[in-house]
Order: structure tokens, then sequence, then C-alpha cells
């Protein structure tokens, strides 16, 4: 009965899939598979390598500051990254007078109320703030930016598919849309061309994005450590911070890792020696009765029973 | 409860003696899961899922009652509270990951644990029951990831609670007030996020019940194993301790490892690059997708996209919660008096025609929602319902099964390495 029942719903189920795949076919037949310009111009991040890459990758301090120096020149003007604290700038190499420095010495000040007044102030920022945003809110970023909204960028390498490499092919990767030509020669359709405050950039998922140019030329920074500033060596540091940013334990993860992995495998090989001797051990290889038919247990049974005073 | 031959407990310690006539603690122990259960000798590594799921639940309420300490189930701050408890927390990052991808580790568990007793026939007589519990534990998996993964209120997060509890509202005429009774609005918001970590908090530890239901129904029988042949002499068995406490150790050890790599080396491999983003209700994702878990069966959600008598999105709803509800008829729908799929050539074959056709509907399901994912994952579907409502039962009526071993132990004297080999490597005995 079950079984007719299961039959009939079988059916049914396989039927209506059918008829559901009858009209895909149909419609795939006269359409073919979807196209879209954004299919055709978007490029995949380009391949980078960084420090921290790999079960032993470690952070280069020296690149962290140099990043921290074009997020704090370069992004740090729209972009805020408010789930980093001054303090954990400590992680970079500065020391503690640096950090309180940098917190002192912030372009914005962070919200706070006037001690006498009780009114809405600033003052300034110390190692136990987070960096403060450079907008008071959503509304006033969004004025001050054509009505786009940039994101913090704490959680930014994480939050995009291809992470730090995504972020560096994007900052590199603004063209003209006039005269680009994506992989198959063509040229970008007039109706995909930016329109007013936007700009081409075939990294970015919808291919125009608000933010223009940010890294305009080279030596737009000047890297205490003497590295030349170029612009390719600006987005690969900056993307490299903003990693470090959004995965601040990211060495203790893998130090941590690596010793939990051995420590495991050791447990591991003990495990399986253990599982041999018991399956295959010089006590085992005959086939093992067990229960009552064990002789071990039938000697536990008769002193039991002699225990008792039993018969048997 | 198990055989007659099953070694007795007989604490020597008088405090255990003590203890054994006033409440039997140890002695429960000892015929669960040591020497007082006999286990037929011949179980290979896939009988190893089992208890790696108990572990996987283990770590889960662990690691899950360590980061409610954290967590702030409150819509303007629960991502804050996450981000919180990875920046700020001792040893957060690590609790978080490990959480996350413990999630994805007891799915891939019980998803071999499933397919194991898919292929050696383990919800037929004397254990429907077994398998029936087992697929309570399943559903109540599903619900409590899907409800945890709404806690960090990412973009993801909003938008998978938003579709999902919207499938309730494909329901004619009682679908959207029932829609707006379990979200607690019109569109997920704070009472939805509370009241999803309050059974988030609760679901575990009605898993933990419904398991111990389900190992209680497993001893009734026994274990079954991969010849399929019942357990008839003590040579037959061996005592769960020590011989598969020491397999299952180091099964647990190996699943460790892998669990390891996850956790330290890939943390969001897994994940979704969305579910970094705040949840917004003004800005859908342009993909929206469920964990990997969920994949096969958003597929079958998806796979119907015309109008047939009902609703599209209706039928789609009914094939989905069917696909799963249709595995409790399992043991009425093949009939096959043959348990192992290792006598059964015709099953293998579709056996593992369903394995591949699962990962298909999976690939598709984490796929968007175009051609040509939608015809391939139409097709799967219809495979999947075919196979569970009409293969099985015309096979298990017309199918010549080869010749089953006398008994267990024979079956490992003619070769152990050749029993016990995983899934149909075996050749079958010759009787």
């Amino acid at each position: 009965m079950v079984r007719i029942f299961g039959i009939l719903v079988g059916l049914g189920f396989v039927g209506v899939a059918a008829w559901s795949l009858l009209w895909g076919v149909i419609a795939f037949s006269s359409e073919g598979l979807p196209h879209s310009v954004e299919h055709a111009f978007h490029e995949e991040p380009r391949a980078a390598s960084y420090t921290f890459d790999g079960p032993f990758g470690r952070f280069d301090r020296q690149q962290l500051q140099r990043g921290f120096q074009v997020y704090k020149e370069v992004c740090a003007g729209c972009h805020s990254l408010n789930r980093v604290a001054f303090r954990s700038l400590h992680d970079l190499g500065y020391s503690e007078a640096e950090v309180r420095a940098i917190a002192d010495q912030w372009q914005v000040q962070v919200p706070s109320v006037n001690p006498e007044t009780g009114e809405p102030a600033t003052r300034k920022a110390i190692p136990a703030d987070n960096i403060p945003s450079p907008y008071a809110n959503e509304t006033a970023a969004r004025a001050a930016n054509n009505n786009a909204l940039p994101p913090d960028l704490s959680l930014i390498v994480k939050a995009r598919e291809g992470g730090a490499a995504y972020v560096e092919s994007l900052l590199t990767g603004y063209r003209d849309a006039a005269t680009h030509r994506n992989e198959h020669g063509e040229a970008l359709p007039a109706a995909n061309r930016p329109g007013t405050g936007l700009h081409f950039n075939p990294w970015f998922a919808n291919l125009n994005i608000a933010m223009p140019p940010p890294l305009t030329a080279d030596g737009q920074v000047t890297y205490a450590d003497g590295t030349p500033a170029t612009r390719q060596q600006m987005a690969h540091d900056v993307a490299a911070f903003l990693t470090w940013a959004a995965e601040p334990n990211l060495e203790t993860r893998h130090k941590v890792g690596i010793w939990t992995l051995i420590f495991l495998i050791f447990c591991t090989v003990l495990a399986y020696m253990a599982y041999q001797n018991v399956w295959h051990g010089g006590a085992s290889r005959r086939v093992r009765a067990t229960g009552a038919l064990d002789p071990e247990n039938q000697a536990k049974s008769g002193e039991a029973k002699a225990e008792a005073g039993v018969a048997g | 409860m198990s055989f007659p031959w099953a070694e007795q407990y007989r604490p020597k310690h008088p405090f255990m003696r003590w203890m054994d006539d006033r409440l039997p603690l140890p002695r429960l122990v000892y015929n669960s899961v040591g020497g007082g259960y006999p286990v037929p000798r011949n179980l290979n590594h896939f009988w190893n899922f089992g208890v790696l799921a108990g572990l996987a639940l283990v770590i889960q309420i662990v690691t899950g009652i360590v980061l409610a300490m954290h967590y702030n189930a409150n819509a303007d701050t629960a991502f804050a509270s996450t981000e919180h408890i990875m920046r700020n927390v001792n040893s957060g990052w690590f609790l978080r990951y490990l959480h996350a991808n413990g999630a994805s580790f007891f799915f891939v568990v019980t998803y071999i644990h499933i397919f194991r007793g898919l292929y050696y026939g383990s919800y037929k007589a004397p254990r429907e029951m077994v398998w029936m519990l087992g697929l309570v534990i399943f559903l109540l998996m599903m619900a409590t990831a899907f409800m945890g993964y709404v806690l960090p209120w990412g973009q993801m997060s909003f938008w998978g609670a938003k579709v999902i509890t919207g499938l309730f509202g494909a329901i004619p005429v009682i679908g959207e007030p029932i829609q707006t009774w379990l979200v607690g609005g019109y569109a997920p918001d704070q009472a939805t996020l509370t009241r999803f970590f309050s059974l988030h908090y609760l679901l575990p530890f009605v898993i933990a019940g419904v398991i111990i239901l389900h190992i209680w129904a497993l001893h009734i029988p026994g274990s079954g194993n991969p010849t399929g042949v019942d357990v008839k002499t003590p040579q037959d068995t061996v005592p769960f301790h020590p011989y598969y406490t020491a397999k299952d150790g180091f099964g647990a050890g190996l699943a460790l490892v892998f669990l390891a790599i996850l956790v330290f080396f890939l943390p969001n491999y897994l994940g979704h690059a969305d579910n970094y983003i705040p949840a917004n209700p003004l800005s859908t994702p342009a993909h929206i997708v469920p964990e990997w878990y969920f994949w096969p069966f958003y597929a079958i959600l998806r796979a119907f996209t015309v109008d047939f008598i009902l609703p599209a999105k209706l039928w789609g709803v009914l094939a989905m919660f069917s696909s799963i509800l249709l595995l409790f008829f399992l043991p009425w729908l093949d009939k096959s008096p043959v348990r192992s799929g290792s006598y059964r050539p015709r099953f293998r074959q579709f056996f593992w025609i369903l394995c591949v056709d699962v990962i298909v509907l999976g690939y598709c399901g984490g796929s968007p929602a175009e051609e040509p994912f939608v015809m391939i994952s139409q097709v799967a579907t219809m495979y999947y319902f075919a196979h569970f409502l009409i293969i099985l039962p015309i096979l298990s009526m017309v199918e010549k099964t080869l010749p089953l071993p006398n008994s267990i132990s024979e079956s490992v004297l003619q070769g152990e390495a050749a029993e016990a080999a995983p899934l149909g490597a075996a050749t079958p005995a010759k009787a």
C-alpha cells in the first residue's frame, strides 16, 4: 500500500518537475544561456601574493605600517574603520607612545559631550577609542558623496569575494570606459558607460563604481621606510593592512593551528596504534570468544558462584 | 536488551557496588558503550560516523554556550557583538570559527552517516525506529543550523531568514498569517532575532534527548553490519569496549585533524562573504544562498518554475519538504529482504547514481538561479524523487540478489579485509 502510494506521489513530483523542465528547455532553445554585460566585462581579482598567505603566513609589520599610512592619508577621508581601536595599532609594531600620538593627532575627533553644559561636542581620540568615522552619520556621508555611501573598511577584505586580491585589483582597476576592451576585444556598450559621478572599473561587480580613483599618482604617499610608493605598491600595502584590520588574530590563528595539528596528528597516531593493538595485537589474533564463552568470564563467574556458594 | 552473551557489569570497588545498588549509572554506560554491548565484529570505518556526530554535537554545545556569554541578541548590536567576540574576547575567534565550522563538520559526518544507512539498509526491520529518530535529529539539526546562521545578523543571515520564512507564505490562505506569526512581524527584525536565539539555544538539548532515544532504539536489535546478516552466535560479536572505542578513537582523531585544518587555515572557506556585511533590509544581495548543507534542498525548491494547478512556489516548497519526509517511509518503500547494498548489485548502481545526483543538486543549489543550473537541477530533482518513490519500490520486488554469507563470523573468516572494505568494494562471499 505504501509502495503504491509512494509510486503515485513520485510520479506526481517527477511529472511536475518534467513540466517545468519542458518549459525551461523551450525558453532555453530560444534564448540560450543568460548573457549580460556584467558577465562579459567583469574581471576576477588578479592573483596577488602576500606574506600572510598559507598556513605559515605572517604579517609584514613594515608593510602593515605602510598600508596604514595609505589608509590614513588616502582612504580615511571618506571611509571609516570603526571596528578597529587605536590601541590595536600596537600590533603593527608601533610603540605605546606612537599609538597615543596617532590617536591624539587623528584628523577627526570622536563624539563626546561638553562636561560643563552637556551639549554634544568632540574631543581628541585616545588609544581606547575606535577609529572615528569621517562623517557624523549616513546622511552626511551620502550628502558628501553624490548619494553613495563609502562602506566601513574594517571587514572589507572578508566581506568581498576574493579578499585582499580583490581590494588590490579594484584600487588599480580603473579603466577608460571609452577605450577599454574585454578579453574578447569587445568595447563597452554605450548603455553601460558610467553615468555622472560613476567610474568604470571592471573589477567592481556592476562595472561602474561611485568611488573616484583613490590612487591617482605614484608617490601620492611618502613612505617613511623609503619604499617607492608606486600605485601598485600602495594598493598592495593597503590591501595587506585591511586584511589585518579584518582579521587581526590571523597570526595567532596560524600559530595555534600548527601546534594543534601537530598535537592532533600525534594523538591520532597513538589512537591508530591502540586500535591496531586492540584488534590485531598478540592477545586477540585468534577469533576471540566473548561473553559467556570467554574463558576469562567463565573463570570470573566460577569465582562469583563459589563466593556466593551456589553450585554449577 | 542486546544479546544473552553480553558481558555483565561486575563492580569490583565497594563504592561502585554501593553506587550500582542505588543509581546504576556506571552500569548504563557499561551496557551502552562499554564491554556490555556486543557489536558485530565486521563493522568498517563508515560505522565511525555516528560517534563523530555525537562528538560534533558536544563541540557545538560547549562552544555555543561560551559564545552565548558574549553574544548580544539585539538587532542593533548583534553584528557588533559578533565582531567583539572576534576581536576582543580572549580566543573568541577560535570559539566562533570552531562553532561555525563545527556546524559544517556536524553536517558532513551526519550526511556520511545517513548515506551509510542508505547503502547498508540500516533503515530496514527491525531498525525502523532508529532510522526515523535519526531523521527527526536531522530535521532538528537543520532548524538549529538555520537559526544559528541568522544570529550574526549579517546580510546573508537577514536575507536567508527572509527567504526561508517566506516559504511558509507559499501555503494558500493560511500561509501569510503563519509567516507573520513565525517571524513576529512582516519582515525579520528584533522579534525574529530574539526568538531564533532562544530556540537556537534550546534545540541542541532537544537533539541530545532524541539522540538518547536513537541509541536506545539501536540497542534493542543491536548495531547492523556491512553484510546485513543478523548476529547469530557469540563469535559474531566483539564487546564495544575496547574494540570499537579504540576504532572510534582513531576515527575521531582523523576527523578532528580535518576540522582543525578548516578552523585554523580556511575558517571562512565554507562561509559567504556577504555575511560580513551588517544586515541591511534595504539592500538585497545579488545571490541569496543558504549554507552549503542546505544546497541540495534549495535546488529542489527552485527546480519548480512553472505553475501546474498549484503555484510553482508551492510545488517547490512541497517538494523540498517531501524530499526529507519521504525518507520516513523508506523502510516500507524498499521491501527487499536483503539489507546490505553489497549483495544487491542493481541497487548498488542506483545508490551511486543517487550520490552523484545529490552532489549535482548541491552544486546547482549553490549556483545562481539561472540556466543551465535550473535545468540541471530539474533533471536531478526528477531522479531524486524517482529513486526513492519509484525505483526502490519496484527494484525491491524484481531484483535478483546475491547469496548472503551464513553468518558474520563466516564472512569474516573468508576475508576480513574484503568484507570490511568500504562501500561496494567487497566481493560477495561465495556461499
